[in-house]
């Protein structure tokens, strides 16, 4: 098998350059690539596009790449918990494109896939349908949406092997498994990372043809963005 | 007297029918878990990637890992399962979810809902809410019905940017529950408790229609 293995966040994201159109796994904090972030702070990289559901919050995820003005493009659904994030944008340093949650999914999984475009009811009639194609099928109008790539695609999984199958937990799958597949170059970090022939083929969620470079994070904050309890 | 959060949410729950899949929306309609009545199996669904959300964890259950669409921590119901947000939303999309409940800042008598932006305000973004009211089968709307200057909510026509249009197909206020209806017009269904057909008059400003006996809601 093919050995993906790097040495860690720094390694694997060294070729990411000033302008690159990135992916980031995620939805909130729960799944976000924490290693890669911090060293793509480390490395200083600026201008970047970043396509993700969300941006993180102040001090954290996506945050501290906002905080470092290395973001020049957000792409994503809900940018709701981040007062950086609205400074930059009230202020013109930032700009956003605000795209529905399903249809942000499709285009993603659409790129990955090889569907350059496709039909979605998502937001016709409102303003995110202005300047699309829209077209009826059966009775009903939907808008024409086009695929989404990265130049880096960088997803979190829980487990993964040394030829960069992935296994996902819980509700940190979310977007994680379409951007795997979205990236020219797919940057995998795992919380453990295993031999090849370790992990049970049918238990896995992406298949390590996806995925570039694989290797095994460190120092998880996995920090919760709202702690509900029961008594 | 009006109904509070917690009363809206307690008539919604009782649109609720035995075996469907439900999606609930952050504010009231997430309230509407608590009153699931007893012995009613309803799944709910979590379009972060989740069939099947249970109560809040106890202190030691949390994990970061396992959480609901608005970032709060969650545990499985019974009989959950997960995948990604493209699976969660062709679950959307497909028609696979029976209700959606979810909140508003208008609704307009042809069944618009408008309910992610105000111009002039910093826009956080619409999330799932326009994929879920483009594709479900029923859409319930929570909301206070005059907002906090006394104007309507329930207009002929939308002022705001649209999340989607012809889509609503009830909604349940402080004042009364109403039908959509596909010609057009808001037909109320029941009143609150204690609630005059007139106020629900003054606090509509789109089409309203009243047949005779509207009743009062039982909750």
């Amino acid at each position: 098998m093919i050995n993906k293995v790097v040495s860690g966040a720094d390694e694997a994201v060294a070729d990411i350059f000033d302008g690159a159109i990135l992916m980031l796994g995620g939805f909130g904090l729960s799944g976000i690539p924490e290693n890669c972030i911090a060293a793509l702070v480390r490395k200083g990289v600026k201008n970047l596009t970043c396509i993700s559901n969300n941006a993180g919050v102040d001090d954290f995820g996506i945050g501290l790449m906002l905080k470092q003005h290395q973001v020049k493009k957000m792409i994503s659904s809900y940018v709701g918990e981040n007062k950086e994030f609205e400074r930059q944008l009230l202020s013109g340093e930032l700009e956003v494109d605000l795209i529905p949650q399903g249809t942000l999914a499709e285009r993603v999984r659409a790129g990955g896939a090889g569907i350059p475009a496709f039909f979605t009811p998502a937001g016709y009639g409102t303003e995110v349908a202005e300047g699309k194609e829209v077209r009826e099928f059966e009775g009903k109008m939907y808008v024409l949406e086009s695929w989404l790539r990265a130049d880096f695609a960088i997803v979190k999984a829980w487990k993964g092997d040394t030829s960069g199958n992935l296994i996902f937990r819980g509700t940190a799958r979310n977007f994680n498994p379409m951007m795997a597949t979205a990236g020219k170059i797919t940057i995998a970090e795992v919380e453990e990372l295993v031999p090849v022939g370790t992990l049970d083929p049918n238990q896995i969620h992406t298949s390590g043809v996806f995925v570039k470079r694989i290797f095994q994070g460190k120092d998880y904050e996995k920090r919760i963005e709202q702690r509900t309890v029961s008594s | 007297m009006s109904l509070d959060k917690n009363g809206i949410a307690k008539r919604i729950a009782k649109e609720l029918r035995d075996g469907i899949y439900v999606n609930l929306g952050i504010g009231i309609p997430t309230l509407v878990a608590n009153y699931i009545p007893e012995g009613m199996n309803v799944v709910l669904q979590s379009e972060n990637g989740l069939l099947g959300i249970g109560p809040f964890p106890k202190e030691d259950e949390v994990d970061p890992d396992l959480i609901n669409a608005g970032k709060q921590t969650i545990t499985y119901q019974t009989g959950a399962s997960l995948f990604s947000s493209a699976d969660s939303f062709a679950m959307i999309r497909g028609g696979h979810i029976d209700l959606t409940i979810l909140g508003a800042m208008e609704v307009s008598e042809n069944g618009d809902i408008a309910n992610w932006k105000i111009p002039g305000k910093m826009v956080k973004g619409m999330g799932g809410a326009m994929d879920l009211v483009a594709s479900a089968k029923n859409i319930i709307v929570a909301m206070q019905q005059v907002d906090k200057y006394g104007k309507s909510k329930m207009l002929k026509e939308c002022s705001l940017p649209l999340t989607g249009v012809g889509c609503v197909k009830k909604i349940v206020t402080e004042l009364g529950v109403y039908e959509v209806l596909p010609e057009g017009g808001f037909r109320l269904l029941e009143r609150a408790p204690g609630i005059s057909v007139e106020e629900i008059v003054a606090a509509t400003e789109g089409k309203l229609i009243v047949g005779e006996d509207v009743p009062e809601m039982v909750i």
